[in-house]
């Protein structure tokens, strides 16, 4: 029993770095319409620029003042990642405005490869680390149930807190706030939002500097655990049964859909993938969204596809 | 003034349905048929049929292929990379368990393995629709990729994961040259091209297309929808595993799974995309312009850096490939979303009315 709660506990957290990711796809695909491959691509890219300022800043200013260099960090990334939106709308999706779906998602894979190589030219493709100071040591929880109790990692809470802070976070902008507003108007329907005068670019923008916002924080978190290497853009892969499972237009739907599929993963890897050879994490996914497509096809939370002659 | 069909009247209605009904373009199509059977052999050397002209006419098969499901049907696939993997292995384990089976029934029945597989995988797409439907194929595409990793039994046991076949010989000729090598490949393009092109103007080609612009629309007109999407499932999954066959036999001769990975599925994708969804000359066009890129590249910038004066280091020079890549594929997105097989039509158009275009 303490061994399935710790590999649960283990799910929820994997599920939450998931979902910080889908976030971004969902953000995008809500707005714009555009079914975003390179959110993959993005993490990386932010993670890339957070790892490679934190090191360049205190060499280039002569401060040892590591809050410092990562706050400095952290915000040189972001408008980075804010420039990187700007040119996506301006030079790729600006242009391509009513083109079918598939020409879209084609366009986002070229910027998969277009950011994977530049980020790789400019910050290097060697293993960086990311450090925020993340307490690295294991915590016991419930010593006196479980023999031994339920090993949890500190840094793994530590990483479910800011995601959720972030998901409250961007709840709050959504609801509350002008600009999120327009972003909602924007989703629902986008000429009506043109006709009363919401700028599209403008709000395009907005929105894919809020998805680099949540590519930079889920490439912090991944590279602080794993550290920042080319591996963290197949995180898209990842995601992407994700975004599905919870529906392609729900917010809420990429947060539990990554609960559920962390949870399932590391399940099934534990308790049914030494049966079949292992290594399942890889496809479990992706078969479980497509039972469940089956009976959803617009994934749990999605909105209803009507069809219509 | 050369190229019109003015003059050409049709008869009978056998000359009205032809593949090519201008005199023009069957001249052109047999001269370059003849080109390429006779010439091209003559004139090509060694890296160019290994590296270019086989690649080149494995993966334009399987763009036909590709592009019956997406182009024509409209069903978006992800997991073209699995069905070329089962085809390989399909063929692979055809060859090798069974004594005295030829190796032209091991691709054709390698084919049919795909198609079974493709089927299978097609089922959901009978609810699932666009995007939704494009991330379920990349579920055959994780699920191939492992199962030929883990499972040995695919692999013949072969300590190493990877499999090999060597002695390939078609109808007793053995094919060992590069030469005969792209003999063999051109003839099963030539042939699947050929009954790609008569699908698509037939009543099912029909039917497929009904069922892209408009599902419900075609269902309502008397179209089976499980009927046409399964059977595009099924006749493009054949050709893309008779590709992942000659991929593995032909071009590779020793391979492991991450030969049909899911960035051959994009790579393939991107051939359809930048030659022209729903055009079966367009799959041609878009497999050399994808063939042809990494290498120039990979050969340009060297040299263009040697030029001033600059050393590029190997690491550089794969990420500057990266980005021109993407760039490149933005850039004709942008400029041409229809595809080289649009830039194609109006050339021909403007040949039409020349030199009077008014």
């Amino acid at each position: 029993m303490g061994f399935f709660l710790e590999t649960l506990i283990g799910g929820l957290m994997s599920g939450v770095l998931y979902s910080l990711v889908a976030l971004g796809f969902v953000l995008i695909f809500k707005a714009s319409g555009v079914f975003n491959f390179a959110q993959g691509a993005m993490v990386l890219f932010a993670a890339l620029a957070m790892a490679r300022f934190s090191e360049w800043f205190p060499e280039l200013l002569k401060f040892d003042n590591k809050l410092l260099a990562n706050l400095l960090a952290f915000a040189a990334a972001l408008a980075v990642m804010v420039l990187v939106a700007w040119l996506i709308e301006k030079l790729v999706l600006g242009r391509l405005v009513n083109q079918e779906g598939i020409t879209l998602l084609m366009a986002t894979l070229g910027i998969t490869y277009f950011l994977d190589g530049f980020g790789q030219t400019i910050f290097g493709s060697s293993i960086y680390k990311i450090d925020i100071g993340l307490p690295k040591d294991p915590l016991f929880l419930l010593d006196g149930v479980f023999q031994g109790g339920l090993l949890v990692n500190k840094e793994d809470l530590f990483a479910a807190g800011i995601a959720a802070a972030l998901v409250v976070g961007l709840s709050i902008f959504f609801q509350y706030t002008g600009t999120g507003r327009a972003l909602r108007a924007v989703a629902d329907d986008h000429q009506a939002a043109q006709s009363i005068g919401i700028p599209l670019s403008r709000v395009w923008v907005i929105v894919w500097s809020v998805a680099g916002f949540t590519a930079l924080v889920a490439g912090i978190i991944w590279g602080s655990k794993l550290g920042v290497q080319f591996s963290l853009s197949l995180l898209a892969l990842k995601a992407l049964p994700v975004v599905i499972l919870g529906g392609l237009t729900s917010v809420p739907g990429a947060i539990i859909g990554g609960l559920i599929l962390g949870v399932g993963e590391k399940l099934s890897e534990v308790f049914i993938g030494p049966h079949i050879g292992g290594g399942i994490e890889i496809w479990f996914g992706y078969v479980l969204v497509l039972f469940v497509l089956l009976v959803r096809p617009q994934g749990l939370f999605g909105e209803k596809i009507i069809d219509r002659v | 003034m050369l190229y019109r069909e003015n003059g050409q009247f049709k008869t009978s209605y056998e000359a009205d349905q032809q593949i090519f009904p201008i005199l023009q373009d069957r001249i052109g199509i047999g001269l370059l048929l003849a080109f390429a059977i006779v010439g091209v052999p003559l004139l090509a050397d060694e890296y160019l049929f290994r590296a270019i002209l086989i690649p080149f006419l494995i993966l334009a098969l399987a763009a036909i292929g590709l592009n019956i499901l997406v182009g024509y049907c409209g069903q978006i696939s992800l997991g073209t990379g699995a069905f070329m993997a089962v085809g390989a292995y399909a063929a692979y384990n055809f060859l090798v368990r069974i004594d005295g089976m030829p190796m032209i029934a091991a691709i054709l029945l390698g084919g049919v393995c795909a198609t079974v597989v493709g089927v299978l995988f097609g089922i959901p797409s009978l609810r699932i629709k666009g995007l939704y439907l494009a991330v379920a194929t990349l579920a055959a595409q994780f699920f191939c990729d492992w199962a030929f990793l883990r499972i040995k039994w695919f692999t013949n046991d072969s300590a190493s994961g990877s499999v090999s076949v060597s002695n390939l010989s078609f109808l007793g000729v053995a094919i060992d040259t590069p030469v005969e090598k792209y003999l063999f490949c051109l003839g099963v393009v030539i042939v699947f091209a050929l009954i790609a092109k008569n699908l698509v103007r037939s009543h099912i080609g029909r039917e497929w297309m009904a069922i892209r612009d408009m599902d419900v629309a075609a269902a309502v007109i008397g179209i089976r929808p499980v009927y046409a999407k399964l059977t595009a499932f099924a006749v493009s999954s054949f050709m893309v595993g008779v590709a992942g066959a000659l991929w593995g036999f032909i071009h590779l001769g020793a391979w492991e799974p991450a030969a049909f990975s899911i960035d051959r599925s994009f790579q393939l994708l991107f051939m359809i995309i930048i030659g022209g969804l729903g055009s079966i000359m367009g799959s041609f066009f878009g497999a050399a312009f994808i063939v042809v890129l990494p290498i120039f590249l990979n050969q340009a910038l060297p040299a263009l850096g040697s030029l001033f004066g600059l050393e590029i280091s190997t690491a550089l020079v794969s990420h500057t490939e990266f980005m021109i890549f993407g760039a490149l594929i933005v850039f004709f997105l942008i400029v041409e979303p229809h595809g080289l097989a649009r830039l194609w039509s109006i050339g021909k158009e403007k040949m039409r009315l020349w030199p009077f275009p008014h």
